[in-house]
């Protein structure tokens, strides 16, 4: 059923909840998974982001994403300022890309602590957003659930042992996808829970063999 | 239940003998599992800040583009000093959607009611009757439900969104909306309910999307106007005991197959209607993007 809440709402920073609040968002789910503070940007807007970003403050909200503001934070239209201030560097350019969501933006992050990240990412409308690629790998996630991205070496058993961490802890798997790049290269799941993943859950899977990376976004309350 | 059928929600409440926005009410505590406190808590929070973006409107700010900022005080001041052929009410509803659909476009936090685009229309119907004393903050939160309600059911059987069935998409679901929520709050039941939104919706079929530039702007903000006075009117008409021919679900379907036929070009793409005037292309033009 439709969200009553998403009919009446997001309460948000105009003028538009695609080209807007979704920006917001997409920023945001940038910074959530390169998992730092984000010390250089490069953004690349594609279709009507790239052709009416500008005027819907597109630029603006990406920014203040990457930099952990909310879609209703009243400072979207200082946020290339507050960049400033805050040592995070950005360089937009117009992305040319096949086959894409109209909306859709491509950040390539580095943070402080020298953590890179890749993502591509669709505002779908509505200020819902949808991750396609990270890292160069296709995926399909919104963000609006708690969810696990597990990056790991393609090898036998390697899901095996991630749902059975989760599972072992009485944590409900909602969906779950395995995507990688080549047989053998590097495979990211993508898990989406019912339940908070805590960090002790964390840590164990990132404990585990052939384990490069997890990152974690957490359902909004 | 599910919030599917405008007749069935009606039905429900007469079944139960309770109102439409209780049903709402109701479907929102069983999807959500939350409790009643917490829902009319969300809802309160939902129209303080519909409140705060009229309350907070700055005649002085100018949009991205220069186009929108400023006639919400233009209005006012002649609602004040001028001699307006509209009433007390309907005067407040034109100066709140223009001064909302302005914050909207100039940045500022509102609250998506469809969609942004089309923020102003609740808050023009609801805002002057609150200020004026003629509701309760209750009342209000008793309207909101009915109009979300009404949105739930136009968003799965159709759309709220311009980009797939054009401008009767936004401004015609909020005006559905807000029409629905005026016989509410006006203490009408969910038949009247029914034929409001479904008079209101009926009255903007095959509106196109068609904003200058792409920006939500032109003729975005003054077309809050029109689906809010366009509530009022079909919410006194329903009250007056006026029905619509039409069912209302029957009409909401109509609305998303009009929207699919709407052509593309006119459908927030920024490449028909308004947007292609001679003016509507020299702003464009203008406006390039500089990244």
């Amino acid at each position: 059923m439709t969200d009553i809440f998403d009919i009446l709402g997001p309460v948000m920073i105009g003028p538009s909840s695609s080209h807007t609040a979704g920006a917001v968002r997409i920023g945001l789910i940038g910074r959530t998974l390169l998992e730092g503070e984000p010390k250089h940007a490069k953004i690349g807007l594609f279709g009507s982001f790239a052709e009416t970003g500008r005027g819907h403050g597109t630029d603006r909200a990406i920014v203040a994403g990457l930099l952990g503001f909310q879609p209703d934070f009243e400072g979207i239209p200082r946020s290339f300022e507050i960049a400033g201030e805050r040592g995070l560097e950005f360089e937009f350019y117009t992305a040319y890309l096949r086959d894409a969501h109209p909306n859709t933006a491509l950040l390539d992050i580095v943070s402080f602590d020298g953590e890179t990240l890749s993502m591509t990412a669709a505002s779908t409308g509505g200020g819902r957003i949808r991750v396609e690629k990270i890292d160069g790998i296709d995926v399909s996630f919104t963000g609006e659930e708690n969810t696990l991205i597990v990056r790991h070496r393609d090898v036998r058993g390697r899901v095996a042992d991630i749902a059975g961490v989760i599972s072992a802890t009485g944590i409900n798997i909602a969906d779950m996808s395995l995507c990688r790049a080549a047989r053998g290269g590097d495979a990211l799941e993508v898990i989406e829970t019912d339940q908070r993943v805590p960090s002790s859950v964390r840590e164990k899977i990132e404990g585990l063999d052939g384990i490069l990376r997890v990152s974690y976004c957490e359902k909004k309350a | 239940m599910e919030l599917y059928s405008v007749a069935e929600i009606i039905d429900a409440a007469r079944r139960t003998g309770r109102e439409f926005w209780e049903i709402v009410l109701d479907a929102d505590i069983e999807e959500r599992q939350v409790t009643r406190e917490e829902s009319i808590s969300k809802m309160r929070g939902v129209w303080r800040a519909m409140l705060t973006s009229f309350e907070e409107y700055d005649p002085e700010r100018r949009s991205m583009s220069g186009l929108a900022g400023g006639d919400g005080a233009k209005m006012r001041s002649f609602c004040e000093n001028g001699s307006p052929l509209s009433g007390e009410y309907i005067q407040n509803v034109i100066a709140v959607a223009l001064s909302v659909g302005e914050s909207n476009a100039c940045m500022r936090k509102i609250v998506a009611a469809p969609t942004a685009g089309a923020c102003g229309v609740l808050p023009a119907v609801l805002v002057p009757l609150y200020r004026g004393g003629r509701a309760s903050e209750d009342d209000i939160i008793h309207g909101l439900y009915t109009s979300a309600g009404i949105g739930a059911v136009i968003s799965s059987r159709a759309s709220i969104s311009g980009a797939y069935g054009g401008c009767q998409a936004e401004i015609g679901s909020a005006s559905a909306m807000s029409a629905g929520a005026l016989v509410t709050v006006s203490g009408g039941g969910g038949e009247a309910v029914g034929h409001a939104a479904a008079m209101a919706l009926k009255n903007l079929l095959g509106l196109v999307c068609d904003p200058v530039a792409g920006l939500v702007e032109v003729p975005c903000v003054k077309r809050n106007v029109v689906g809010a006075v366009n509530a009022v009117s079909c919410a006194d008409m329903a009250l007056a005991g006026i029905e619509s021919r039409i069912p209302v679900d029957e009409v909401i379907d109509c609305m998303g197959e009009v929207g699919l036929r709407i052509p593309h070009e006119l459908r927030e793409t920024a490449m028909g209607g308004l947007a292609a005037t001679p003016t509507g292309k020299k702003v464009a033009e203008t406006l390039k993007p500089e990244i």
